[in-house]
């Protein structure tokens, strides 16, 4: 078989394969429903109504989807340039322990003032963390793919050691927690009485200004055509390896602000279990938007609303929740055929 | 004792080579998909449904070698998805090896949920017992070392003699080989290199899931959650290490394990002067200063990553 470019597809066609993996999603987690020894059609009416019947539940979805959309911009930025960051999850962790250190009485600042000064000292952080392997890409040729992964673990127990050391919290009863942020630094909620905050309206933000810079600027441009072509652009004249470390620096630092977004928004302070995987859930987030920031705002709230939506089924219908890591993870191999199949066809012979 | 009195006991010896058992398939693996020229990014995942496969068979009442299989099993059916979408597809090896990970990651913790709803503590089984080699287990240290483990670890070592002498021996080796370095050579020989490629990813991938099973059915007797703690990844990282060559890809996963042994005894040591995480973070370290050193001099195989379409140049 070999695969031959199509001419420019239509719509409907350009439509069609996406809804085809869809289906094929369902059809594949339909089994599982089945053996798990429910039905599918009600067990998917208890997921989309989890996820969106009621205005709890699409607030719930929305505040799981914050740090979704902020992990997965920094997929996005990162693939564009084929820069690939595996390790969002460890500088989302990066990101909270900055929040804590700077926001739990540090600095004693306004708000005004003292957010803004958290939010760039996060990105700086999380930007740097991913600077490393970068770096080690450019300069000697080390995979980034195995380096972002491994210091996944690393950061992970180093944020347990000062969970255990200097960040514990001394009235936490002995639990690996850090003291929370003083109110200062604490983002507001956006209604009062839900636990939405103005953590989602800076990833909206993050997300348009992270299209402008893809789409209208040099430096996206840049980014584009070193993913596009390394040796090209480099023939061109483009410097494709301060484009690497720039591209580093601003996917380092939009994946550490949805630790901040957590730790400030959400949940107060920072414990281990701040992220239940939300840095590789981000690569799906990213893949599902075809790597487009605008449309990583859409896929992370279909994402986060599978989540959500698993987890209130879940407590009805004795079908386990990781179901929702299934289907996440289907429709990540079932959309980048899809796509292929837009743009090519398929020749047997 | 004396932190270089360690190195001279059987026990850590003995340590040493339990740990390095499923990183050596894992590695051997690992370094057959990228020998024929796919990044199998899918090995984490692969060897957690391994582990859970092959606990789970001999927890349903199976015989310990009927667990080796199935585990082997549902890794090649995981490599035939990786293979499949990677190779005639021609789709992103890190995504599609990413997305693997997440679905057979998935797709265990379900089965494990669905099969043992209410457990707290996972259930044991019997696992593997030592099998002392009559007459070489007898010698000092190495014996003890080498020649009283498991038949699982007698069996990885077995696994690098034969996959380097397939590699470097047999046509059939030197197909898999040219694929990862010049298909079109390949095709001019009438050899599909598609058939190739995809052939070597799910061998690669039954070896990964039995390392994976390893874990729970020789080293360890049961099965539970994030057991696989990123060893796939470090594999990686050893192919890289060893130079895509199995004999010093063993070495590697040798002197990998013998450090992470080495690590845990000076924790038992060091009396929480040093904070036990910065020893549990050393193994990663050492993965990423591994390959730093060997990336200047590292010769990839060079169609690694690359897609290959019959007639395309």
């Amino acid at each position: 078989m070999r695969l031959e470019p199509k001419p420019a597809p239509s719509i409907g066609v350009t439509l069609l394969f996406p809804v085809a993996a869809i289906a094929a999603t369902l059809l594949f987690t339909s089994l599982l429903v089945l053996a798990a020894g429910a039905s599918p059609l009600s067990v998917f009416y208890l997921v989309a109504k989890g996820a969106a019947g009621s205005q709890f539940a699409l607030f719930e979805t929305l505040t799981r989807a914050t740090p979704l959309i902020f992990t997965g911009l920094a997929v996005a930025v990162a693939f564009r340039a084929k820069l690939w960051n595996i390790g969002a999850e460890a500088q989302l962790y990066i990101g909270g322990v900055v929040t804590v250190v700077l926001g739990t009485g540090a600095l004693p600042l306004p708000a005004p003032i003292l957010i803004p000064v958290i939010i760039i000292a996060v990105m700086l952080a999380g930007g740097l963390l991913l600077l490393g392997p970068a770096v080690l890409k450019t300069r000697f040729g080390v995979d980034e793919v195995v380096t972002t992964l491994l210091l996944n673990f690393i950061v992970l127990l180093f944020v347990s050691m000062l969970l255990e050391g200097v960040l514990k919290d001394p009235m936490g009863l002995g639990w690996p927690q850090s003291q929370k942020v003083i109110a200062d630094a604490q983002l507001p909620r956006i209604i009062q009485g839900k636990r939405l905050h103005y953590g989602f309206v800076i990833a909206i933000v993050s997300a348009i200004v992270v299209w402008v810079i893809m789409k209208k600027t040099v430096l996206g441009y840049e980014m584009r055509a070193v993913g596009h072509n390394p040796e090209g652009a480099r023939f061109v004249g483009i410097p494709v390896n301060r484009v690497l470390m720039k591209t580093a620096l601003l996917s380092g630092g939009l994946a550490a602000l949805a630790g901040f977004s957590e730790v400030s928004g959400l949940k107060g302070n920072l414990t281990l279990d701040l992220s239940p995987g939300y840095g590789y859930s981000g690569i799906v987030v990213a893949m599902l938007a075809m790597l487009n920031p605008l449309g990583v705002i859409a896929s992370a709230i279909f994402v986060a609303g599978i989540f959500v939506g698993a987890d209130a089924m879940s407590r009805v219908a004795k079908v386990p929740s990781y179901i929702a890591d299934v289907m996440v993870a289907t429709s990540l191999l079932t959309m980048v055929v899809a796509i292929l199949l837009t743009r090519f066809r398929v020749r047997w012979r | 004792m004396d932190a270089l009195e360690i190195l001279f006991t059987a026990s850590f010896w003995v340590a040493a080579i339990r740990i390095a058992s499923p990183l050596i398939f894992a590695t051997m693996g690992e370094l057959i998909c990228e020998r024929a020229g796919v990044l199998n990014l899918g090995i984490e995942g692969i060897m957690t449904a391994g582990a859970f496969a092959g606990w789970f068979t001999v927890y349903a009442g199976g015989d310990l070698w009927t667990g080796v299989l199935v585990a082997a099993l549902a890794g090649g059916l995981f490599g035939l998805l990786h293979a499949t979408l990677t190779v005639p597809l021609g789709l992103s090896q890190h995504v599609v090896g990413i997305g693997v990970t997440l679905l057979a990651t998935s797709l265990t913790y379900f089965t494990y949920r669905l099969a043992l709803p209410e457990v707290t503590s996972p259930p044991k089984i019997e696992p593997f017992q030592p099998l002392p080699i009559p007459g070489l287990s007898k010698l000092p240290v190495l014996g003890e070392a080498l020649f009283s483990q498991t038949p699982l670890t007698y069996l990885a070592f077995v696994t690098v003699a034969v996959v380097a002498w397939v590699l470097y021996r047999t046509p059939l080796g030197l197909a898999v080989r040219a694929a990862g370095e010049n298909p079109s050579a390949v095709e001019a020989q009438g050899i599909s290199v598609t058939g190739i490629r995809m052939g070597a990813v799910v061998v690669g991938s039954a070896l990964m899931a039995v390392g994976g099973a390893f874990l729970t059915m020789s080293a360890f007797n049961s099965f539970f959650f994030e057991m696989i703690n990123g060893r796939g990844w470090i594999c990686i990282a050893l192919v890289v290490f060893g130079s895509w060559r199995p004999g010093k890809a063993l070495l590697g996963a040798i002197l990998f394990a013998a450090f992470d042994a080495y690590q845990v005894r000076l924790q038992q040591m060091s009396g929480g002067i040093v904070p036990y995480q910065v020893f549990l973070m050393m193994p990663y370290a050492l993965s990423i200063l591994a390959l730093i050193l060997v990336a200047r001099r590292a010769t990839y195989p060079k169609a690694l990553m690359i897609p290959y379409q019959k007639g395309e140049r």
